[in-house]
């Protein structure tokens, strides 16, 4: 075995650019995987720690008529704070939020909004929920970016806010665009505005009450309480997960692609080298070998392409994933429009397992691409093979 | 002192399939060669001599008769027991050298040594007296295309010879050299012949090497036609 990784490595060196050529499309292949798999990676926990950051804090207790995805249920899901959240809340650890819909008319335009009411001191959520407090002569609220930009307001910016309270009577008054902020998190940014928390509750004439509540801690356990329903913060990050695996899934596709493109080149050169190299294979028969053992070389000199491969991606493939890891992939496109939880700016990040396995994942391909056109070998015949007949 | 016989073939038949029909290669053939012989088989082209030469190399088998080498029956011989016979016991000689062309020329005559795991300490100079003997060890790090056909057949010999074998068997080995080339090859083995008492069989039409043999088995038509001793390699 180890003469045949020897010869093995003599004729794939002296093959020269044809070995070449293919260990570099095979090396293209690793350094992309890992790469695009580590990009997912870092997305992945990118959009987790947004969302810890920005929405989830260490998981919620929603009210339990509350569904984000229906705006209707809002008119119901609010209840006074249960007593056993108090002290924490007191303690800042707990946060309340009430929400509640209404419109906004920038320039004259309608458009549906969720106001949500929030503590100004909390130091839960990045949101920087201070300047709620200020003492402004219209209500100071915040907006994200993406609200931001498609309602064309601005920090300064005066607009009219009409909701309906627990009566279901309507009322309008201005609210004072007093920060904007960035976050990569579209549900707690598009078409959300936030103003303090008592404000809210005075307006809606629900004093004392909220939507949901936000707890800092994850590792603190949690029980249920009556008309509030629990959610961990793996529930509300398993979206997240089922995002990256939904893209994850087209990925492959680009994956299968690149290792296909490769898989071709060196299943091309076993038939061809086979077919060119009868004589060869009958002079390694003739010297001893068993049309067994040419079989394993072949295989072995096949194979050997992804170790090849291997040591090239990473002369090239460690420096760059490395940079990669630091500076971090800036998409080209603007990511606020994607409307899913993505920063303009990804950070790849590798595991050990990740690098191991594609590299097993490829030269086991890789192995079994050079072994099925070698079998070949098992069915020549010694004399002919000599002769170089062709067949 | 009688030489000991190493090859003893007996009524051996070699058919090969023609489509439907059989095409009959070597009719009858029972020739014995004892150790140290430097014989020829001598014949007009399709007379079988390149069939019996691979008979008797293990590379193929009769359809009929028995070929005993060294005392094994090629016939009833495994592939991989045959493998073992030739990677022990022959070498071969080609026409066209069949030198591993990325290889240099120490790796391509250190390449049965490998097969047989000698340890590297032993193959070194096992390589180089091989290289030696054929006059090319300063050839050593050349590879294949970097030498003449003369120094091809050269590195070969060596490669046929470095192990020490029983038995070379060697078709048409001056078939692509020229006259100076061929008599210093043939030399080069006969002083092997006689100094190692290795066995040669040669196959071949051509009259240098005709003329060096010691024996000299005319073959035609797949039929021993005439069997020559021309000098006893007796001494
Ligand atoms: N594998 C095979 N299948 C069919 N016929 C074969 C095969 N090998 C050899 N023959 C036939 O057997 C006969 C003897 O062939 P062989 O190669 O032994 O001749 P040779 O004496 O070595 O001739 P040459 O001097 O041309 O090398 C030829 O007629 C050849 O066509
Ligand atoms: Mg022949």
């Amino acid at each position: 075995m180890k003469l045949a990784f020897k010869l093995a490595y003599r004729n794939l060196i002296g093959a020269g650019l044809r070995t070449w050529l293919n260990v570099i499309v095979l090396s293209f292949s690793f350094v992309v995987i890992i790469w695009l798999k580590g990009v997912m990676t870092g997305w992945d926990h990118q959009a987790k720690t947004d969302m810890t950051n920005w929405e989830i804090g260490g998981g919620q207790y929603w009210h339990e008529a509350y569904d984000p995805y229906d705006p209707f249920t809002l008119t119901e899901s609010h209840a006074p704070l249960p007593a056993e959240f108090l002290p924490e809340v007191a303690a800042g650890e707990m946060e309340p939020v009430l929400i509640t819909q209404g419109s906004i008319f920038p320039e004259g335009r309608m458009m549906q909004v969720i106001v949500r009411g929030i503590n100004p001191e909390q130091t839960i959520f990045q949101l920087p929920t201070s300047v709620l407090d200020s003492a402004t002569d219209a209500i100071p609220a915040i907006i994200g970016s993406m609200m931001a930009k498609t309602s064309r307001l601005k920090t300064g910016d005066y607009v009219t806010l009409r909701w309906r309270d627990a009566n279901g009577t309507f009322d309008a008054t201005d609210i004072l665009i007093c920060g904007i902020f960035n976050a990569s998190v579209p549900a707690i940014d598009a078409g959300q505005v936030y103003i303090a928390l008592d404000k809210l509750q005075e307006m809606m004439l629900l004093p004392g009450e909220a939507t949901i509540v936000t707890f800092r801690s994850s590792n603190v356990p949690r029980q249920e309480t009556a008309g509030w329903v629990l959610k961990t913060r793996e529930e509300l990050t398993r979206q997240v997960d089922e995002m990256i695996k939904t893209k994850s899934a087209g990925q492959s596709i680009l994956y299968g692609i690149l290792l296909l493109l490769a898989m071709l080149a060196i299943f091309d050169t076993q038939v061809l080298s086979i077919f060119r190299r009868q004589k060869e294979i009958g002079t390694y028969i003739a010297l001893g070998y068993t049309r067994q053992q040419v079989v394993g070389l072949f295989t072995v000199e096949g194979s050997m392409h992804a170790v090849l491969a291997a040591f090239v991606a990473a002369a090239y493939g460690l420096p760059f994933l490395a940079w990669q890891a630091k500076a971090g992939w800036t998409m080209p496109v603007d990511t606020s429009e994607f409307g899913m939880a993505i920063a303009q700016t990804l950070y790849p990040v590798y595991s050990l397992g990740l690098v191991i396995s594609t590299v097993a994942i490829v030269t086991v391909t890789t192995t079994i691409v050079s072994y099925l056109p070698s079998r070949k070998i098992a069915r020549m015949n010694p004399t002919d093979a000599l002769r170089g007949k062709l067949q | 002192m009688e030489n000991k016989s190493i090859i003893s073939i007996s009524r051996l038949i070699k058919r090969f399939p023609m489509g439907k029909d059989e095409f009959t290669a070597l009719r009858d053939i029972s020739l014995t060669f004892t150790e140290g012989e430097f014989a020829g088989l001598i014949g007009p082209s399709g007379s079988g001599k390149t069939t019996l030469l691979n008979i008797i190399g293990s590379l193929d088998v009769p359809t009929e008769g028995e070929a005993l080498v060294l005392g094994r029956s090629i016939g009833k011989l495994t592939t991989r027991e045959a493998a073992r016979l030739r990677k022990e016991n022959i070498g071969f000689i080609f026409q066209s050298y069949n030198l591993l062309a990325v290889h240099t020329v120490y790796e391509n005559v250190e390449f049965p040594l490998l097969l047989l795991n000698i340890p590297s300490a032993g193959r070194h100079k096992m390589v180089m007296d091989a290289l030696e003997w054929v006059g090319l060890t300063d050839k050593v790090r050349s590879k294949p295309p970097q030498l003449s056909g003369g120094q091809c057949q050269r590195v070969a010999i060596a490669r046929a010879m470095v192990k020490k074998p029983s038995l070379v068997l060697a078709d048409e080995p001056t078939a692509n050299l020229d006259a100076d080339n061929s008599h210093h090859i043939l030399q080069t083995m006969e002083t092997l012949n006689r100094e190692l008492k290795t066995t040669f069989i040669f196959a071949t039409h051509d009259d240098k090497v005709i003329s060096y043999l010691h024996r000299k088995i005319f073959l035609l038509d797949g039929r021993v036609d005439k069997d020559e001793i021309i000098r006893s390699n007796k001494r």
